[in-house]
């Protein structure tokens, strides 16, 4: 049948993006807030974070600009951006903001740069899974997430 | 995992103030409340929690304040006013200091914790919340200090 294709690769999809480290627990957290009254509910949690995280990271980037860097500033934005990434369970995001933060506190303003490029792309990367992810979902229709006990 | 959800009557819904400068975690909390069976009204900053509560200082405008609040839920780190400078005024006020205040923080402090604790926040907890954390604060609301049947809604998690 193929429903029951779609809704294996579905399941693949949701299964690798987890054990290769893209998202963590809490993004488990959001699906069990999703419901018949709340279809949509993970979707719209991570088109909000888009919309939020593009802002957040064009902020720092124009902050990364400007020399002497302003190391408090910067940590206080990433601070921000990581607190969105760890809330819709962006885990290697949430990393590469751990790393800036560090740099940040080291006034290692190289560092910064580096692990901000590195940033960008796991967040794109992310982007493109879950679009990726949503689109089939949404073709497979109302799926069974894993059962947890509770 | 399905919500009780508390009879008809809109009064027996405990109202919750979210106060959080994120809106994606706005959205997030208030649909964690609102899964424990709690009315939620938001505010995206210190300063606007205020004026709901009409607390705000020279606030002459009280048109939009909300009323009955059971619980106010608040982020720590907020541009402007902090959640510990809320917390502050909100336990000074004759009107509000009974409200249970928790406060959330994605940083764990041990230094922030105590402040906010010592300062009377009900309890201090870890971003980003799960489910089980609201369900449990859910508990701490009743009306006269005992616990009631609303207690079921601990069970279970």
């Amino acid at each position: 049948m193929e429903r029951n294709n779609i809704r294996r690769q579905v399941a693949l999809m949701r299964q690798s993006l987890f054990t290769q480290g893209y998202l963590d627990e809490q993004f488990v957290q959001l699906e069990e807030l999703q419901d018949d009254t709340n279809p949509n509910f993970v979707e719209e949690i991570a088109t909000l974070y888009y919309r939020d995280s593009c802002r957040s990271l064009q902020t720092i980037e124009k902050s990364l600009e400007k020399t002497p860097h302003d190391f408090n500033k910067l940590d206080n934005h990433m601070h921000q951006f990581k607190g969105s990434s760890s809330s819709i369970g962006a885990k290697k995001v949430k990393a590469e903001c751990q790393q800036f933060r560090e740099y940040c506190r080291a006034g290692n303003g190289e560092g910064c740069m580096r692990t901000f490029q590195l940033l960008k792309k796991e967040h794109a990367t992310l982007k493109k899974k879950l679009e990726a992810y949503f689109q089939m979902a949404r073709q497979a229709g109302p799926i069974e997430t894993a059962s947890r006990p509770k | 995992m399905s919500a009780v959800r508390m009879g008809l009557n809109g009064d027996e819904k405990p109202h919750v103030l979210a106060v959080d400068d994120s809106v994606l975690d706005r959205k997030i909390i208030e649909r964690l409340l609102t899964n424990s069976s709690c009315k939620v009204t938001t505010a995206e900053d210190a300063h606007g929690a205020l004026e709901l509560l009409g607390l705000a200082d020279g606030q002459q405008n009280f048109s939009n304040t909300v009323s009955d609040v059971n619980m106010i839920i608040t982020d720590y780190c907020m541009p402007g006013m902090t959640g510990y400078e809320l917390l502050k005024k909100i336990k000074e006020s004759p009107t509000a200091k009974e409200i249970p205040v928790v406060v959330v923080s994605s940083e764990n402090i041990q230094t922030r914790i105590e402040k906010c604790l010592e300062e009377g926040a009900e309890e201090f907890l870890l971003k980003p919340l799960r489910q089980s954390d609201v369900k449990r604060l859910r508990c701490h609301l009743t009306k006269d200090g005992n616990p009631t049947d609303e207690g079921m809604l601990c069970v279970g998690r």
